[in-house]
């Protein structure tokens, strides 16, 4: 009797936890959710919804309008080709650099070795801010130690060319890399040290042992990097806003969209604008640039999440 | 020799992108620089930028406090609830596949351009204005804790953190991905164990999961102080000094009293740590 008392006592317990849980997972989501259903309620609404006190969610009349006139104002299709290339440039470069990198750092000692890695953790607290202005006149004037000026006669503007991020995803330099690399040396050290070994016993260099043994082991790591990398770039308003000033990509011609959108729905009269209609083409438009990233994460999410639990972010 | 020749790519860039630039910041934040036909001319000028950072500029201690503020008062926020949330997300339960998806989306979502254009759309204000806005019923949670002899300050740090829980979802991404990474290694031997022992959830969380993560709290509230101090008011404030109004030695300056400011949160919060912290090994 008392048993089984106890027993549905547990089971109530596991039962109101659970309830607790779905509540709270759901009302979350939602949050997380919300906003981009709304954009999508926005976007699909044709002007005069706008007004409408009937229309909550679901538009009276439907309409591409809205995107019609966002893919204008964006040039959108321009965009998304200069801002996929970009990414995706900057992501492999920068996954092979930082790879390299972790590797070194976590299983090839060398004197000194120890220091250099306290520089990657410099990187990662030194806000970027404070080496902008600097970084900037150098690019701006790109020099290289007075190696350009003995080739091309006069140092080099690198500004509005992809040159400043082809150069720091090369190096390692990139957006958030120093993160990229502490991710790659925590995996590579998790790896025991027998396989290595083994290779070696076998004849194998380091550089072969690099590429056939440790890379394939290291796709988890790869994956979580890459999406990280492909993402913070796609997102980025901070380099690009600084370095790409003229240049169509996504986030510098989000973050002059409603100057644009100004200019262009009303031929330059803003006051005749009406700042609703203008405000849901913004939406529109946000939604138009966060698309293609929530594409792709719907497909490589499950891959990721997994991917990122395995890697030895964990210290 | 083989490690030299692996890191040499990102020690190239290291001098090149980061400790010249480094160095070269530090020294305009001590000159006026006045840009001419040659390039630009560097004048040594002490902690003159310094100064006028501190005591002329109207808008930098202002905004510099708010961010200090903002980070004190999100990162714990922020932390406990990723560490609450990793938990929930490692239970079995129906959708947990989908509902790990959902709460990995703001990862992507969370960029600067985005968030700027949402705070200043005009629907996204009107929709909160008709669905009642913030009012998620903190009034009356703050009355009902208030009523219960709740301390004062605590009923505005948790209401306001309620409020801004939109905020605080959209920044814990990464922290809930790396809390469920950890728990994960966590051995179920342990669990297993205490269960025996007849422990409840509630003390195996604070007994095993706590202890095993505390690593991670403190990686997390690093990672999440200087994600909060990437970009904020303060950020544009120095670039805005040094790119519209052209004023590069005070723009340095800023930079580095801001970076000084970071150091000395970071410090602290490494001495806080590093006496509460529990390593396996």
């Amino acid at each position: 009797m008392t048993t089984s008392r106890l027993l549905s006592l547990e089971h109530w317990k596991g039962w109101l936890w659970a309830m607790i849980r779905f509540v709270l997972i759901t009302g979350l989501s939602f949050v997380i959710l919300f906003p981009i259903f709304q954009k999508v309620s926005t976007s699909i609404k044709a002007k005069g919804d706008l007004y409408s006190a009937v229309v909550v969610w679901i538009p009276q009349n439907f309409s591409i309008d809205n995107f019609k006139e966002a893919i204008r104002v964006m040039d959108y299709w321009a965009t998304l080709f200069n801002t996929f290339a970009l990414s995706a440039t900057t992501t492999l470069l920068t996954t092979a650099s930082c790879a390299l990198a972790g590797y070194g750092f976590a299983r090839l000692k060398f004197r000194g070795s120890n220091w250099l890695f306290a520089g990657v953790i410099l990187t990662i607290l030194v806000p970027p801010t404070t080496i902008l202005i600097p970084v900037y006149l150098n690019l701006k004037s790109f020099d290289l130690m007075g190696l350009m000026t003995l080739i091309v006669g006069k140092p080099v503007n690198l500004l509005n060319t992809y040159w400043p991020f082809i150069l720091t995803a090369i190096t390692a330099n990139s957006l958030k890399a120093g993160l990229y690399i502490f991710i790659f040396r925590q995996f590579f050290r998790g790896i025991p040290k027998e396989v290595e070994e083994a290779a070696y016993v076998d004849g194998a260099s380091i550089g072969r042992t690099f590429s056939r043994i440790m890379l394939p082991n290291a796709i988890p790591s790869m994956v979580t990097v890459m999406l990280f990398s492909f993402v913070w770039q796609w997102n980025d308003s901070f380099y690009t806003t600084t370095y790409l000033t003229s240049s169509k990509v996504m986030s510098t011609q989000l973050s002059s969209l409603p100057y644009n959108l100004a200019q262009q729905v009303t031929d330059g009269a803003a006051s005749q604008a009406d700042p609703f209609y203008l405000s849901m083409i913004q939406d529109t438009g946000i939604l138009l640039a966060i698309l293609p990233l929530i594409v792709i994460y719907l497909f490589v999410q499950r891959y990721f999440v997994e991917s990122v639990e395995r890697t030895g972010i964990v210290g | 020799m083989w490690g030299v020749i692996y890191v040499l790519p990102w020690l190239i860039g290291f001098v090149l992108f980061f400790f010249i630039p480094l160095l070269a910041s530090l020294r305009y934040s001590m000159s006026t620089i006045q840009a001419n036909a040659e390039g630009i001319a560097i004048q040594f000028n002490g902690v003159t930028n310094y100064i006028q950072a501190l005591t002329v500029n109207t808008s930098f201690n202002r905004a510099l406090i708010e961010a200090i503020t903002d980070v004190l008062i999100n990162v714990p926020l922020i932390v406990i609830f990723s560490l609450f949330l990793a938990v929930i997300l490692n239970q079995k339960f129906r959708g947990r596949a989908v509902a790990r998806s959902i709460f990995f989306l703001p990862v992507i979502l969370a960029s600067g351009v985005i968030m700027t254009l949402e705070s200043t759309s005009l629907i996204e204000a009107v929709n909160q204005s008709s669905t009642g806005g913030s009012s998620l019923g903190t009034f009356e949670l703050e009355n009902l804790m208030v009523n219960a002899g709740v301390s004062d300050w605590i009923v505005t740090y948790l209401s306001s953190a309620v409020d801004r829980i939109y905020q605080i979802v959209s920044q814990s991404g990464v922290q809930i991905l790396i809390f469920l990474a950890g728990i994960q290694t966590i051995s179920p031997q342990l669990y297993e164990a205490s269960k025996m022992e007849g422990a409840t959830g509630y003390e195996a969380f604070w007994k095993i999961t706590f202890p095993m993560v505390s690593p991670l709290i403190f990686v997390n509230a690093i990672y999440t102080i200087i994600d909060s101090f990437a970009n904020n008011a303060m950020t544009e404030l120095i670039r805005d000094t040094g790119f519209v109004k052209f004023d590069f030695g005070l723009s340095s300056a800023m930079a580095w009293v801001y970076f000084l400011a970071i150091a000395i949160i970071l410090v602290i919060v490494n001495i806080i740590f590093s006496k509460r912290v529990f390593y396996q090994d």
